[in-house]
């Protein structure tokens, strides 16, 4: 049962795993009438000026658990796109669906209008439709397409999007895709109802009269303010298995590799839901690119990618079998695959760790976790000191009362955040988190990724920002609504973001949830505002705004149109976590940034 | 005597009405995009982070200097939607009510069997239901509610059900409006106001008061907390007080305190959705009711031993 999607330069071979699971399944009452053929796990390939895709209903298994899939060109995930740098596409997109389908082509320039959001960028495609999204390709990188209809992406509707570079890159040997997701035999809008009807319906990890290291009067204070601090995923292993190239924890995927050689990994998070944790435990990981977009190179042991994002590596493992291990960030199961020089030889996974508390920090009291652990070990930042308003057992022991009020503290908002049932927390004291590893990882004994450790590797246009813009990330864990500035993308119809053309913009994402959230905007890339210095501030398509905390941006809005602008964790966006922004005028023909 | 008694039912729902105000009253009148409304000077919103956050130790501009009103005026030049010059303004329309249908306003429910049990008590062995479900969306529900319980061959004793709407009045609790039908001991109808929702301290409160069609007064206070001892293992004291306006002779009620359930269960909840139970429950009439019941030689209070099921789906 092992298989390798080994990728090298112009070709790749086909990952076609032969599940045994011929499991009789009964038709679901979403698919009678059809005949529904099993979805290969893995991909193919298509490349070239012009490509054809087909959306269609089939049955996925992995791991034990089998369901309905939406599968593209018959695989879950879909194809690998594979293009080039200054070369024009044509895709043709055929929906056999029952329902309007679409693809968003994630992280890519292009024409508004081929950007794939249904209701924003075009009508969508209806079934027994086929639409033709034609563009020229004007970036290299690591990418991905998914759904953006309904629920589709949860279901199998993603897949990776690779553009070589015009000029050819030296820098490895070997070239390797690990794309992230999940799979649940769950229907997605089922998962959605159990979100908002069900208390925590997918935790099995939190606290208990048993587990947990807070002392009784911690838990009390987050009892008083009715939060939970394992509140870290919504939807966990308990339902979704998670997957390498669609291949489950258990099915022995392999990245065969010579020993010496020099191997990029081109890591995408295209899961619905899910933070991953990536290491590949004794090798380390050279950073070359984050979102597509080449920075300057570092190393690191273990990174925490968001959903959506992608970030590029390079290793050079020596001979044997390494295990490389891609933990849910609440650490409710892993994906895994072998990095080996053996074929057929499984690496061990190292196991799962503890899972993973929410502390002061992550409720925006500034930097608070000082207390037990914190992050030592960047004098850049110390900064923060004069924002730290006592430690955290001070704050423990702080009066309830006024701990309580202080948490939702309205008159902290702007005049244009909604305050309401949509709403149960303002963070008291939000802080720029960009040095926060991520959930879980600013606690381990190795190198770990932090937005303030990308630079640009090619310097970006010095330009300063004429005008700030702050979004407030707001959000009810209880009642499962979450919004931007209080308003959730259906009360929002006809009131954008507005961008003038051309117009470069600071936008300060200001998180009043006790959740990180993967913030991306189509159609642009921005700045992220690090400390890198202006000029080599990392570009990205997606930024994760920590629980609590800051994230700051600048976008030069350089592409006309309407792009929508949301959180990647698709139940957010599906519960309202969306935006339109539109970039206007329209520049006349010849006019251009 | 009725206002007496409305007061503690006031202080019940205190948490969520607070909160609801401070967010309504303050906030209601300008719902308006900020962008369109650049009449005022841009009042930059200042936190006390932004002198110290990092990006300002590297970089060499300051947020705080920038303006942050509304974008230039080109930037509201048409058209209203860019697409419809390419796709038709018919087509992008019906996307649009789709895409906005599909992203907060998704209408959903359930149907909760909070208790379902057997009381073992000695000499009379009774059951029980306590049902409620919901349909709606975010803010507005629709709510039913069924309780009951009789004796094991015997005759059903009490039985009720209630229609509500459900309003969202704050992050926490729900206004519930709307109707109770008594169908045992006798038939009945209520009108029912309450408030139902999760407290500090992750109390599930549910309090309602209940004017029946011959003018009677009468409200419930209802609590429980899932303690989790494991996972899976959930034990859950709950307490639930009953209060009466006036005296009401034809049930053996007297004005004040009724009556008071009291009792733990330990669930197992081998799903979510599927979780049997053993308990012990105690019960009590209290107040002029317990008088009465003393008088007609009736038990005021006992012990039962509990056995059931809650389940929801």
């Amino acid at each position: 049962m092992n298989s390798s999607p080994l990728i090298t330069r112009r070709n790749l071979i086909r990952s076609t795993v032969g599940l045994a699971a011929a499991s009789a399944v009964p038709l679901p009452a979403w698919a009678k009438g059809q005949s529904l053929t099993h979805a290969r796990q893995g991909f193919g390939e298509v490349s070239g000026e012009r490509i054809a895709l087909t959306v269609d209903s089939h049955h996925f298994g992995v791991g034990g658990r089998s369901g309905h899939a939406v599968a593209v060109n018959g695989t879950v995930p879909g194809p690998l796109v594979r293009l080039r740098e200054g070369q024009n596409v044509r895709i043709d997109v055929t929906n056999r669906l029952a329902e309007d389908t679409s693809i968003h082509w994630h992280g890519l320039l292009l024409p508004f209008q081929f950007d794939g959001v249904p209701g924003v960028s075009f009508p969508g495609i209806k079934p027994g439709e086929t639409f033709t999204y034609e563009f020229p390709i004007r970036q290299n990188g690591t990418y991905w397409w998914h759904s953006h209809s309904g629920l589709q992406e949860q279901e199998g509707h993603y897949g990776p999007l690779i553009i070589e570079s015009a000029t050819p890159d030296p820098r490895y040997d070997r070239d390797y895709v690990v794309l992230l997701s999940e799979f649940t035999p769950v229907h997605p809008h089922e998962i959605a109802r159990k979100l908002k009807v069900g208390e925590h319906y997918y935790n099995y990890q939190m606290q208990t009269a048993t587990e947990g290291e807070m002392s009784l009067e911690e838990r009390l204070m987050w009892g008083r303010m009715r939060m939970n601090p394992r509140d870290i995923s919504d939807v966990t292993g308990a339902t979704y298995t998670f997957l390498i190239n669609g291949h489950g924890p258990m099915d022995g995927l392999e990245y065969l590799f010579t020993p010496g050689e020099r191997i990029r990994l081109r890591v995408i998070n295209g899961s619905a839901m899910t933070f991953f944790n990536i290491r590949i435990p004794g090798v380390p990981m050279t950073v070359i690119a984050a979102d597509g977009k080449d920075v300057e190179e570092f190393e690191v042991d273990e990174f925490q990618i968001g959903t959506a994002e992608t970030y590029d590596v390079i290793v050079t493992p020596p001979d044997g079998s390494h295990a490389l291990v891609a933990e849910a960030m609440d650490r409710s199961g892993m994906g895994v695959a072998s990095l080996t020089s053996h074929k057929g030889h499984r690496a061990a996974p190292p196991p799962l760790r503890e899972p993973v508390t929410l502390t002061m920090a992550d409720m925006g009291m500034g930097s608070m976790e000082g207390g037990e652990g914190g992050h030592g070990g960047h004098g850049g930042h110390d900064g923060h000191g004069g924002m730290n308003h006592g430690s955290g057992d001070a704050m423990a022991g702080m009066d309830h009362g006024s701990m309580d009020h202080s948490m939702r503290d309205t008159s902290k908002l702007p005049d244009n955040v909604k305050v309401g049932p949509g709403l149960d927390m303002v963070a008291p004291m939000p802080v720029d988190r960009m040095d926060f590893p991520g959930l879980g990882l600013d606690k381990v004994d190795h190198r770990v990724l932090r937005y303030t450790d990308l630079k640009a590797k090619r310097p970006n246009p010095h330009r300063m920002p004429t005008r700030q813009l702050e979004i407030h990330l707001t959000g009810n864990m209880e009642r499962y609504m979450w919004s931007f500035d209080g308003r959730k993308f259906s009360a929002v119809t006809d009131d954008p973001i507005r961008f003038a053309y051309d117009e470069r913009v600071r936008v300060k994402l200001v998180n009043d949830t006790m959740m990180a959230h993967p913030i991306h905007l189509h159609g642009h890339f921005f700045e992220l505002v690090n400390g890198a210095g202006m000029m080599n501030q990392p570009l990205k398509h997606t930024v994760v705004v920590q629980p609590g905390g800051t994230a700051t941006f600048d976008v030069t809005a350089n592409e006309p149109g309407d792009w929508a602008f949301h959180c990647h964790l698709l139940y957010h966006m599906h519960a309202g976590m969306m935006q339109t922004v539109t970039v206007r005028p329209f520049p006349k023909a010849g006019e251009g940034a | 005597m009725k206002t007496a008694l409305a007061l503690p039912l006031i202080l019940f729902a205190l948490p969520a009405a607070a909160q609801d105000h401070s967010g309504h009253t303050g906030h209601e009148g300008h719902t308006e995009e900020p962008a369109k409304a650049p009449a005022k000077a841009p009042a930059p919103f200042k936190l006390p982070d932004m002198t110290g956050a990092p990006q300002m130790d590297h970089s060499a501009h300051q947020v705080g200097d920038l303006p942050s009103g509304p974008p230039p005026a080109e930037a509201f030049e048409g058209p209203q939607h860019a697409a419809d010059a390419i796709f038709g303004a018919e087509a992008m329309a019906a996307a649009r009510a789709e895409n906005h249908a599909t992203h907060g306003e998704m209408k959903t429910g359930t149907v909760m069997v909070e208790r379902l049990e057997a009381r073992v008590a000695d000499g009379h062995d009774a059951f029980l239901w306590d049902v409620q479900g919901w349909y709606g969306g975010d803010i507005d529900k629709f709510v039913f509610k069924s309780e009951g319980e009789g004796e094991f061959g015997g005759s059903i004793e009490d039985a009720e059900l209630q229609a509500l709407w459900g309003h969202a009045i704050g992050p926490f609790f729900d206004l519930q409006a709307g109707v109770r039908l008594d169908v045992e001991p006798e038939t009945r109808s209520h009108l029912v106001l309450g408030v139902q929702g999760l407290a500090p301290y992750m109390w599930h409160v549910d309090a309602a008061a209940f004017l029946s069609d011959r003018g009677d007064i009468t409200a419930r206070v209802e609590g429980e907390y899932d303690w989790k001892l494991t996972q899976r293992l959930i034990l859950q004291p709950r307490a639930e007080l009953e209060l009466s306006a006036q005296d009401i002779p034809e049930r053996d009620i007297g004005a004040g305190l009724t009556k008071l359930e009291t009792g733990v269960r330990l669930r197992y909840e081998f799903a979510r959705e599927f979780a049997p139970y053993v308990g012990v429950g105690y019960e009590a009439k209290l107040g002029e009711t317990a008088d009465i019941a003393r008088l007609a030689g009736e038990d005021t209070d006992g012990i039962a031993l509990l056995l059931g099921l809650r389940a929801w789906f």
